[in-house]
């Protein structure tokens, strides 16, 4: 394990006094994005956390450039800058747009789209906080059926969460991987792996948010582990085309012992007031996709 | 336009209700007088702790949020009321 | 020899993107602003323009790729009319509030609902708030030469310029065009510097949040808050006065064409009734003109070419002497007036003229504007004001409004 750590770059481009919450997801996971892009970057991000955590004017917390965009638009803002380099040959900067589910799955989809069949050179990440968690946990596309937001705060949400990973899939991307705050190390690996790749890669991060989640902030790398240990997260990447599961999900995928959803959805407060016919679909939707994921890294 | 500088959101130790104290005698790497686990400075959302023997954290910035007490699997660390002594 | 050719509008505005050498186009297509799109993809595709053309999937994608690609340095190019103008709103703000020199066409176009793919001028009107400079072109040759001083005007005070022309009018319909000398514009262009560098070598977050009030910075200098910021765009179009004056008298200079600077005037000196308008409706009205000349009346024309920054101190020179305008306008600020003629009545407020200042809306949704109409409207002003009426609501020409 301590060998794993320590090839990780030591420098912290995110710096301390940086206004996300205690115990953010987001934070843990922007930490080991950056470590594994380094300096050579240029990042933008619409109006979500991460603008939030880069800070207000006139000092930020992050020291990397970085570009605000609206909040529809951040994949074409990518797809700009990536232009504007090109034309001024800065073919050296990697540029990577880095949004919420909000900004991706909902109201970003359609640049997101747009920029992947352009085959625009760059990274997408999306970090998948499951609901719009900067303006007070309002439900978005990407929310899990059953969970209590402040837009779905008696019925909860009746659809299950949109699967943008076969949607992105469906872009014929040269890479697309998921991760999670949970595994940094595994993280690390991919995108130091994506930053090497040319073409439109897809990232998405599976970020345990406390105070939307409705859990401890202690609990964050806890909550977001067992995530991956009930196959409601799979650790993957689909390179070529081809798919392997990666960490703890290889694991699982070899041994075949994963949790019951009930595990992961009992300590968070959003899953409350879920019914039990809900949870036995969020099962059988897991069970369902995780065979198929079997199937897939068999053949 | 902004430039980028440490505290950009004041002392974030400002935060906290709890702070970690570490037990230098539980912690793995003091213990093994070596480089080993440091899993809190892997797992801390805001990189404020150092990965060195004895293990530092920065509580000026640190928010208190609990993460390395609970992954530490020496249970090294501890979370303390502020205000109370240590430990 | 300077080569004339006869070209659409649209041609026009794909030569003067050309020839101001833009490094990066986006666009989506509409009409009738579609052609412009072609021709240039035409130019990047064959190699005869050296730039990247991203064929975005929407207006709004394409005014955020012009952006960013603003940002680090390229000199860019983007189209549009209409709805699509409307689609992009939220970043035409935000262009201007990042202080960006970007040029866009806007081929004047009415806006739904219900449908029109007609000529009005509604959805460029719509953007006046926005912080754009605004320059309203009059004929073809106008169209190329503007796209040129624009950036020049653009970069040298970090404001983003529009360059409105009618649709079809003007987009489709071919006139002679004297294409400006590739060499000559481009040493009338020098090249673009970005006002903020965004590279690794000093890393920066641009165009973040900012509190209302002003903050200090890691060193405790306090640094402007969302307010000064905002007043430094205004302040910069205040001064772009002077920049759109002197690249217009440049640009004469270099190829021999003036366009008027801020607004131009035709028989106006000794007129006893102006006519006002914008694009190729003050080009009609110079007809109209002529004709009430020919009956008696010492008409004259006034045509807006810069609506933003409004010409407050032109406006009042230009209006000196004659006793009553007619203001034409293809758009309307629902609720009120025409927002040209509100501008015009709000420019002699402190000032000791006081003149009758009658509003006609005209030509929305493509409806053909007629130089017989227009001076038959002026007609009909004189009529009124004879009568003794003081203050006639905005008639709307050739409208059933019964």
């Amino acid at each position: 394990m301590p060998e794993n750590l320590f090839k990780v770059n030591i420098e912290e481009y995110m710096l301390p006094g940086q206004r996300a919450c205690q115990g953010c997801g987001l934070s843990l996971a922007y930490r080991y994005v950056l470590k594994a892009l380094r300096e050579n970057t240029i990042v933008t991000f619409p109006a979500c956390c991460l603008t939030v955590l880069h800070g207000l004017y006139p000092t930020t917390s992050v020291a990397i450039p970085a570009l605000n965009c609206t909040f529809a638009s951040t994949a074409a803002s990518a797809s700009g800058l990536v232009a504007g380099l090109n034309a001024l040959n800065r073919t050296d900067i990697t540029v990577v747009a880095i949004a919420g589910d909000g900004g991706t799955f909902d109201m970003g989809i359609q640049a997101l789209s747009g920029a992947a069949e352009r085959g625009t050179d760059f990274i997408y990440v999306c970090y998948d906080n499951e609901g719009y968690m900067n303006t007070g946990t309002q439900r978005s596309s990407a929310t899990p059926m059953g969970a209590l937001t402040s837009t779905t705060p008696v019925l909860t949400k009746q659809q299950p969460k949109k699967d943008m990973l076969r949607i992105m899939e469906a872009h014929d991307l040269p890479y697309l991987s998921t991760t999670s705050s949970a595994y940094p190390i595994d993280l690390y690996d991919k995108f130091v792996k994506a930053k090497r790749i040319k073409g439109s890669r897809y990232m998405q991060i599976a970020v345990p948010c406390p105070p939307g989640w409705g859990y401890a902030p202690k609990d964050t790398v806890r909550i977001g582990r067992l995530a991956v240990e009930t196959g409601i997260v799979i650790l993957f990447e689909i390179e070529d085309g081809k798919f392997r599961f990666t960490g703890r999900s290889k694991t699982l995928a070899e041994k075949g012992n994963k949790l019951p959803v009930i595990n992961y959805v009992e300590r968070q407060g959003r899953f409350r007031k879920m019914s039990i016919e809900q949870l036995r679909q969020l099962q059988r939707w897991v069970d369902t996709r995780w065979n198929e994921y079997l199937k897939r890294a068999e053949g | 336009m902004a430039t980028p500088a440490v505290g950009e959101a004041g002392k974030t130790g400002d935060w906290r209700d709890m702070r970690p104290v570490c037990d230098h005698s539980k912690c793995i790497p003091s213990i093994k007088k070596k480089a080993a686990c440091f899993l809190c400075w892997l797992y801390c959302p805001e990189g404020v702790i150092k990965a060195t023997i004895p293990l530092e954290i920065d509580l000026e910035y640190c928010k208190g949020c609990g993460i390395c007490a609970e992954e530490c699997p020496g249970k090294a660390i501890t979370m303390v009321n502020e205000g109370e002594k240590n430990g | 020899m300077a080569e004339v050719q006869i070209m659409t509008g649209n041609q026009a505005a794909a030569l003067g993107a050309k020839l101001s050498h833009v490094q990066v186009v986006a666009a989506y297509p509409i009409t009738p602003q579609t052609s412009v799109t072609e021709m240039l993809s035409q130019f990047i595709e064959s190699g005869e323009l050296k730039a990247e053309y991203i064929r975005v999937e929407s207006e709004h994608s394409a005014l955020a790729v012009c952006i960013s690609a603003s940002t680090v340095g390229a000199r860019v190019f983007t189209s549009t009319s209409s709805q699509g103008l409307l689609y992009m709103h939220e970043q035409i703000h935000w262009a201007a509030g990042a202080r960006l020199p970007i040029v866009m066409c806007c081929i004047n176009r009415g806006v739904g609902a219900p449908w029109t793919i007609f000529n009005d001028q509604q959805d460029s009107i719509a953007q006046r708030d926005t912080g754009w400079i605004q320059i309203y072109c009059r004929d073809n040759q106008e169209i190329i030469d503007s796209i040129i001083q624009a950036y020049r005007i653009a970069e040298s005070i970090y404001v983003p310029v529009m360059i409105c022309y009618d649709g079809f009018v003007m987009s489709h319909t071919m006139m002679p065009v004297e294409i400006p000398d590739a060499e000559a514009v481009s040493d009338f262009l020098p090249p673009y510097k970005p006002h903020t560098i965004l590279s690794p070598e000093a890393p920066m977050n641009i165009n973040p949040v900012l509190f209302p009030w002003r903050r200090a910075n890691s060193e405790g200098v306090l640094c402007d808050g969302y307010m000064e910021m905002r007043y430094k765009l205004q302040k910069s179009l205040d001064e772009s006065r002077d920049v759109i004056i002197s690249t217009s008298r440049q640009f004469a200079g270099a190829f021999g064409r003036d366009h008027g600077g801020m607004l131009w005037q035709y028989k106006a000196d000794d007129a006893e009734i102006i006519l006002v308008g914008m694009g190729s409706l003050a080009s009609e009205a110079t007809a109209a003109a002529g004709m009430l000349r020919a009956e008696g009346i010492r008409a004259g024309v006034v045509g807006i070419r810069v609506f933003r920054p409004f010409p407050k101190e032109d406006v009042r020179a230009a209006f000196r002497k004659t006793k009553a305008i007619c203001v034409f306008e293809k758009a309307i600020s629902y609720g009120y007036e025409g927002a040209l003629c509100s501008e015009i009545k709000a420019a002699f407020y402190g000032t000791e003229l006081r003149l009758p200042i009658h509003n006609y809306i005209c030509g929305l949704g493509g409806r053909d504007v007629k130089a017989r109409e227009l001076a038959e409207a002026v007609q009909s002003s004189l009529d009124a004001i004879a009568a003794g009426d003081t203050e006639p609501m905005p008639k709307w020409l050739n409208c059933f409004t019964e």
